[in-house]
């Protein structure tokens, strides 16, 4: 017997359960990133010195990682759209190819943060860095935990079972993108 | 919520596709604005284009235009709340001095009162322990 969850069974508010969670999550995501991200661009304001440290960034890298973001989401999207046609392994598959995004994203991100760790830019090299990383890892942790969570939500889509979990995680994704799209041009651009 | 039902809540087609390509050339903009060392046209292509850049995957990817309401009020409630937060720090943490403070060296401040008790101390001796 199988059994079903409250999240897939129920609609409360006029919308699914599983995808009003994902809702009430990335509000409080909102909040942690918000949290952040306003205190830089206080901070970023009150210190104009910092765009010299801001030169060191790779603007080339990160704008990389932004197209593979926004490609990831992209291939979410049309997973979702797999999903809502009822074609679960045509969805498991473009489920993986944004997993691979998020990889291809973290890949980056690791060469990127060693060039920088080695020329001495450590997160306790000044207020500047501290942010950088703290901004950065914290959404480079989201991707990490998203793609792993996707690989989960393939492997049900690929035997058409929970499709609609197919949309939330891509809600989820979509977010973490969204994040990075304002923290391209604050920790990258702004110098 | 069955599979037709779920496809008939998420409205007309999209071509996802083509909103990628646009949010691609925005991406462009965006880094190629910077390059010319203006800083109102890198204002505007780096932080202007980002805004348009999340309003087109909120609204096409996450068919935020689509969504219940209650949605809508959750994050109103919270972007409110992150600009309420700016507001109200911003003051003490962009301002370099204030009516009663200034700022020294750094991040942190101290007040008027505090620094002369400081400096009356320092020309006396160490303060005597607290117990």
């Amino acid at each position: 017997m199988s059994v079903r969850t409250i999240a897939t069974t129920r609609s409360a508010a006029g919308l699914p359960t599983g995808r009003l969670a994902v809702w009430w999550v990335l509000v409080s995501e909102i909040v942690i990133f918000g949290g952040v991200l306003v205190s830089y661009v206080m901070h970023r304001l009150g210190h104009p010195e910092w765009a010299a440290e801001a030169a060191h960034t790779n603007m080339w890298a990160g704008g990389f990682n932004t197209l593979v973001l926004l490609t990831s989401s992209l291939s979410a999207v049309l997973a979702h759209q797999a999903a809502e046609g009822g074609d679960g392994p045509k969805a498991a598959r473009l489920l993986r190819l944004t997993a691979l995004g998020g990889l291809i994203f973290l890949t980056v991100k690791s060469f990127e943060w060693t060039h920088e760790i080695r020329e001495g830019f450590t997160i306790q090299a000044g207020g500047f860095w501290s942010y950088y990383y703290t901004a950065a890892g914290l959404h480079a942790f989201h991707v990490l935990a998203g793609a792993v969570i996707m690989l989960f939500i393939a492997a049900d889509a690929a035997k058409n079972r929970d499709l609609h979990r197919v949309e939330n995680i891509g809600i989820y994704w979509h977010f973490v993108d969204i994040v990075w799209i304002f923290l391209f041009p604050l920790l990258y651009i702004a110098k | 919520m069955t599979t037709a039902a779920h496809a008939e809540s998420h409205g007309p087609h999209r071509n996802y596709v083509g909103i990628w390509g646009i949010l691609t050339v925005l991406l462009l903009i965006s880094v190629t604005g910077p390059l010319l060392g203006i800083r109102t046209v890198t204002l505007i292509t780096a932080f202007g284009v980002a805004l348009i850049k999340a309003y087109l995957v909120a609204k096409n990817f996450m068919h935020l235009d689509i969504e219940r309401p209650i949605v809508h009020f959750m994050l109103a409630v919270v972007l409110t709340l992150m600009v309420l937060l700016y507001a109200g720090l911003a003051p003490d943490v962009q301002k370099s001095e204030g009516s009663h403070w200034k700022k020294s060296a750094g991040f942190h401040y101290v007040s008027e009162q505090a620094r002369g008790k400081a400096e009356t101390e320092s020309e006396h001796g160490s303060p005597p322990d607290r117990k």
